[in-house]
Formats: C-alpha cells, sequence, structure tokens
C-alpha cells in the first residue's frame, strides 16, 4: 500500500449526499478479477450517457478542475461493500475523500487502499463548497500526522480521527494482512479453545 | 459489573487479541464466498505465496452474476463467464467447497448458508457483500466486508475491525393482516433513516419480533445495513432451533440437544446497557413501499409522498427533490394506482420459500396484467425444488409469470435481468438506488405481497384492498 503523509491539493466537490456505491461504481462493470482500471468507471451513469458521450454538466468531465481531493455530501459510500468502489476513487487519482459522514464499511476499504477519509463537520464541509464556488484553485491541505485538515482559501482548520493503529499502516504503508499475519501463533492458540465447531 | 448484550457475548468471545487504539483481531467461524469479490483476494494470497489457512471454513457458491435461464448452458456474457471460471478454479486449488451452477445446493450466498444449516447461532460469519447481516437473524455476528478483507479472512481465519456501539430496536405488538417483516424493516427505516444505524450492529427484539418465523426474520436483518449499520441480530429461540434441525450441515441426535443449550445461553442479559435504544409499536406498521432512492424513503402505501415542507434541512430538500426528479414522481403525490412496467419477485432478502408461497397464494387462479412483465427469481435451488414439489410453478405459470432460476439477478443488475431506462418496477429486493436495476431504472421497494398484488393489476396497490 503507498504511504500517505500529507497533501496540499486542488478539490473536486460533488455536492450530494448519500453517495452510494452503486454510483461510485455501478455493479455491471463489476466483472473484473484484477483490481486494475476500475477508475475508467468511476460515477460511470453521472459521467457518462448511456452512449458513452460524456455528460458535459458533470464535475469529472470539467477540464478546468481537477485535483486529489473528493469532497461529498454526508453519508458518502453507503450501501453495498464492493471495494471496488475504493479502487475506482485510487485509480481515478484521489488519495482522500472528504465528507462529513462515512459509511462503515467504505470507510475500511478506503483505508486499506491507502485512500484517507477526513470526515469534518457540517460546517466546514459547507464553507468548503462555498470556497470552491467563489475559487476554483482553492486549496486543502491534509496532514495525517497532525490529523488535521486546512482549507486554504479561508484558513480555516479542524482536527480528523484515524485510530492510531490505521493511522500507523497509513503512513508506513502496510497492510492489516501483514500485520494478521504476524498473529500467527495467537491464532492458532485461540483455535486451541474453540469447542463450538 | 452490568450485565452483557448479545453482541457483546459472541464478540468477546471471538477476539483473538485487541490492538492498542486500534481494531480486536476477530476471529472468523464462516465465511461465504462468491464470484464478484472474491477473485481479487484469491490473486492477493497468491501473491503473498500462501494458501487459503483453513479452507473448510469458507463455503463458496455463485450467484450474483449468474444467468437465471438455461443455466446448463455456458454462461453467454464473457466477463461473466470468467469470473465464475475463475471461481472454480480458486476453489478447486484452494480446496475450498463450492456450490457452483447446477449443483443442488446453488443459490444466492444468504438463502443456502441459512438452509444448509452452515449458518447457526453464536458464531460469527463474514462475506464479501453487504447483506451478510441476513445471518444474524440465527444470533449470530454477520456482516458484510470489502474484498482486502476476505483476503484477510482466507489468509488468517481473522479479521481486523473496530468493535461497533449496539443499538437495541424493540417492536411490541401484534403486526396486522397484509403487514409482513418486509414491512416491519421499511418502517424501521424510513422512520431512522438511511444512515440512522451508522456505526451500530443492532439487536431487534420484542414481541412483534420474537413471533416472525426464522425467514422473517432474516429480511429484518438482510436490511439493517440498509440504515447504515454494520449488522442486525435476534437472539435465538424454539423457532431458531425448529428451523435448523434436519438441516443438511447441522448436527444431529444428542449433538444438536447439546449445541441447544448453549445456543439458549445467547441473549443479552436483562440488565446489559445499550449505546441506542429504539422502540416501535407493531400496530403503527403498513404496508409500506418506497418512493425515493434510498431505503429511507419509505412511505405507508396509502399515504402520499411527502410534501417538499416536510425538509426543513436544506441539503435534505435538495436530496429529495433530487430523488423525486430521478424517479419520474411528484411531490405529494400518492402512488396507489400507479402504473408499474416492472414486478420483481427475488433476492436475499425476499427469495425463500414463504415469500414464494405468499405471492402463490394471491396469484392462484388470476392472471397477471398484460403490461406487467414479472419475474420470480427463487433463491437457491433448493427453494425452487421445494416451490415445484409444491406446485407453484404451475400456479405462477398459469398466471403468467415466470419463474426463473436462482441468482440474484434484477436486484442489482449485474446479469441481463435488469429493468430498461425509464421503467418503474415494484421489487422485493433492497435497493432502490439511481440505476441498481440497471441504467435509468425506478424501483420501488415493497413486500412480496404488495409486487403480486401490483403484478395482478398492474398498478401500485394496497394488498389489504384486493378483491
Amino acid at each position: 500500500m503507498e504511504k500517505f503523509s500529507h497533501i496540499t491539493s486542488t478539490i473536486v466537490p460533488i455536492k450530494v449526499e448519500n453517495v452510494d456505491t452503486d454510483q461510485i461504481i455501478p455493479a455491471r462493470f463489476l466483472k473484473a478479477t484484477t483490481r486494475d482500471g476500475f477508475g475508467e468507471n468511476l460515477f460511470r451513469d453521472w459521467r457518462f450517457h448511456p452512449d458513452g458521450s460524456k455528460k458535459e454538466d458533470f464535475i469529472l468531465n470539467d477540464d478546468q478542475i481537477a485535483g486529489q481531493v473528493l469532497v461529498a455530501g454526508k453519508n458518502f459510500g453507503s450501501g453495498s461493500s464492493r471495494e471496488h468502489a475504493a479502487w475506482a476513487i485510487a485509480d481515478y487519482g484521489f488519495r482522500v475523500v472528504v465528507s462529513s459522514f462515512f459509511a462503515d464499511i467504505f470507510k475500511n476499504n478506503a483505508l486499506n487502499n491507502g485512500v484517507l477519509p477526513v470526515q469534518v463537520s457540517q460546517e466546514f464541509l459547507n464553507e468548503l463548497f462555498a470556497s470552491f464556488e467563489q475559487d476554483h484553485a482553492t486549496e486543502v491541505t491534509v496532514n495525517l500526522e497532525q490529523q488535521e485538515i486546512e482549507n486554504k482559501a479561508t484558513g480555516s482548520k479542524e482536527q480528523f480521527e484515524i485510530n492510531t493503529y490505521k493511522k500507523y499502516c497509513l503512513t508506513n504503508g502496510y497492510d492489516d494482512i501483514d500485520y494478521l499475519m504476524s498473529l500467527e501463533t495467537e491464532i492458532k492458540a485461540f483455535e486451541e479453545t474453540i469447542d463450538y465447531l | 459489573m452490568a450485565g452483557k448484550t448479545l453482541f457483546d457475548k459472541i464478540w468477546d468471545s471471538h477476539v483473538v487479541k485487541s490492538v492498542n487504539d486500534g481494531p480486536d483481531v476477530l476471529y472468523i467461524d464462516r465465511h461465504f464466498i462468491h464470484e464478484v469479490t472474491s477473485p481479487q483476494a484469491f490473486a492477493g494470497i497468491e501473491q503473498r505465496g500462501r494458501t487459503v489457512s483453513r479452507p473448510s471454513q469458507t463455503i463458496a457458491t455463485a450467484d450474483h452474476n449468474v444467468p437465471t435461464k438455461d443455466q446448463h448452458l455456458p454462461i453467454k456474457d464473457a466477463l461473466s463467464r470468467k469470473q465464475v471460471e475463475k471461481l472454480t478454479e480458486n476453489c478447486e486449488r484452494h480446496g475450498v467447497d463450492l456450490y457452483g451452477l447446477n449443483h443442488p445446493y446453488q443459490g444466492i450466498v444468504h438463502v443456502i448458508g441459512p438452509e444448509l444449516g452452515i449458518t447457526r447461532p453464536g458464531i460469527t460469519i463474514v462475506c464479501g457483500d453487504s447483506h451478510t447481516s441476513t445471518h444474524g437473524a440465527f444470533g449470530a455476528i454477520a456482516f458484510g466486508i470489502g474484498t482486502s478483507e476476505v483476503e484477510q479472512v482466507l489468509a488468517t481465519q481473522c479479521i481486523l475491525q473496530p468493535k461497533p456501539k449496539k443499538m437495541r430496536i424493540t417492536v411490541d405488538g401484534e403486526l396486522a393482516d397484509g403487514v409482513e417483516a418486509k414491512d416491519l424493516i421499511l418502517y424501521i427505516i424510513s422512520r431512522l433513516s438511511m444512515s440512522g444505524g451508522n456505526g451500530y450492529f443492532v439487536e431487534y427484539a420484542g414481541s412483534a419480533i420474537r413471533s416472525l418465523s426464522m425467514e422473517g426474520r432474516m429480511t429484518v436483518c438482510n436490511m439493517s445495513i440498509e440504515m447504515g449499520a454494520r449488522g442486525g441480530m435476534i437472539a435465538p429461540d424454539e423457532i431458531t432451533f425448529d428451523y435448523l434441525e434436519g438441516k443438511e450441515f447441522m448436527a444431529r441426535g444428542t449433538e444438536f440437544e447439546q449445541l441447544k443449550k448453549q445456543w439458549l445461553a445467547l441473549h443479552t442479559d436483562p440488565d446489559a446497557v445499550f449505546d441506542k435504544e429504539v422502540t416501535f409499536d407493531a400496530a403503527d406498521i403498513s404496508p409500506m413501499i418506497t418512493y425515493g432512492t434510498n431505503p429511507g424513503m419509505g412511505v405507508k402505501i396509502d399515504e402520499p409522498i411527502p410534501a417538499e415542507t416536510n425538509f426543513a434541512d436544506v441539503s435534505e430538500r435538495n436530496t429529495f427533490s433530487k430523488s423525486l426528479q430521478y424517479m419520474g414522481l411528484e411531490a405529494s403525490e400518492r402512488l396507489l394506482g400507479k402504473p408499474v412496467d416492472y414486478v420483481f419477485i427475488g433476492s436475499c432478502t425476499n427469495a425463500r420459500i414463504e415469500d414464494l408461497r405468499a405471492v402463490a397464494k394471491i396469484v392462484e387462479g388470476r392472471r397477471k396484467s398484460d403490461s406487467i412483465r414479472a419475474y420470480i427469481v427463487p433463491g437457491s435451488k433448493q427453494v425452487e425444488k421445494q416451490a415445484m414439489e409444491e406446485g407453484l410453478d404451475q400456479i405462477f405459470a398459469a398466471s403468467g409469470f415466470e419463474l426463473r432460476q436462482p441468482g440474484c439477478s434484477a436486484c442489482l443488475g449485474m446479469n441481463e435481468d435488469k429493468v430498461p431506462k425509464g421503467a418503474y418496477c415494484v421489487s422485493t429486493s433492497n435497493r432502490n438506488f439511481e440505476g441498481r436495476q440497471g441504467p435509468g431504472s425506478r424501483t420501488f421497494l415493497a413486500s412480496p405481497q404488495t409486487a403480486a398484488a401490483t403484478a395482478l393489476t398492474g398498478v401500485i396497490t394496497d394488498i389489504r384492498s384486493l378483491n
């Protein structure tokens, strides 16, 4: 997994609440057997017409707007557990998703793929949307070590939460599985105690 | 010391180790896999030079992506075929039991686990599918995971998971005629919203829950994720034990009796404390239907869609308007009598034998409306077989319904069973998201009874008013 320390980037705002994983990556694009290439179909049906032509009014199709930080309305990533949603976001080039609320499974999936979910207050989120409206070049800085996000346009800062373990993993680029495999002895010992299976 | 909740009892007994200010290392007893969310996990462990650590604890089936017609023929769609073949190869290579296409146990993963007696009280179950919460109906901790986590379980039989908070939802009283488990859960979600359960694991309790059959309880637990909850569970009781007795992989005789004794301890202690408690009165629940693009946007079927003025919050009002625009509906509009194009009876929420029986009872001796395309997709080969033994297939055929073969089908539109752009579908599935049943499809979630009644009349129909 790619390491994460801090990032300063322009933002890509999607001012919609309850963005579910069916919107992030529709089910018909889940037929691949590798993790690659899902970015192509990120937000597929918001981004493209059925004939494959671009929907010009969707933000990802605006050539003037780009960035590594996706900003979305509250309850981002609800619905299906498909990790393909996190793969699509990472593959497209986002390293951070900012929202005022994340669905649980999505949060885990994002963290397992080096994408940092940053949960902020509704006020901070609204201000960030407003800053972008005023100036599309608005930047944010996300500092994992300090657990802090800053709206560079206004100077507003906010702390965000992440547990010590996940922070350590992201900072060092470690996967959960590396850690779990190091526990082989403990897991075997635990299995010795099971009598119900 | 305060007592423990059912959730705590099971969770705590499965913690191999707690990581300081981090997640727990949770031991997983049973792991279900399917073709869509497992190939990358197998590839991952192989890249690390590992094999599946406890193959007997993983069970596979092909469901999400399979056709529901002509299953004996090679799958036409090349990508789907490759995915299903990949599952077969992976299972063979790693010694995992696979109930693939044409196997008598094949079916939707959350239907086959319980019907085979693999699902049982007191255990931990995960699957790369959010509706894994279904298995909680047996008093198990069951939840959906991502593919990286599937890989963790394949490699180590453990998962790293933060312990969720606990919520109890109590529903007391009796459900009225025409009101089913599906209405009960749609009602709860409409009251708590699609994110009201976020961060929580739910225990359902109360007399209305206790009186549900196992299949009804599965429908309720299945949709826990639709309010954002990590999972849902119900304490096991005689109804649970009766269901499990004699199932294919369930212990028998004295061994089963022994298990029952252990399972009786699986309940929340009277003095246990939940982080949140919610109560509902069963008498307040009517047949429900959704009008919007998330499962929390539901109303009693004889009530109008809310007015815009019901949403004080600007962003909520925007979400509401955006949903109605997608659905081609107006605020304050009544849904009863609205023409629909498709009826889908299926999915891990409502494709069990009781669901099919309920539909058959309504449609027997009647014809479906000519304007409706109606799919009935059984949850498993065993459900299909049972339906045929009971002659339900004949009833469906005589009424103009198509009984297809088992799979997830039009619930998520991964295979060719899709609802076309702009068409309306009354569906017994679990999600009404934009494009869920096919690009541009418009979904009304409802119970099997409501779906059957609607198929007969061609318009959204209150089962209580069907003559």
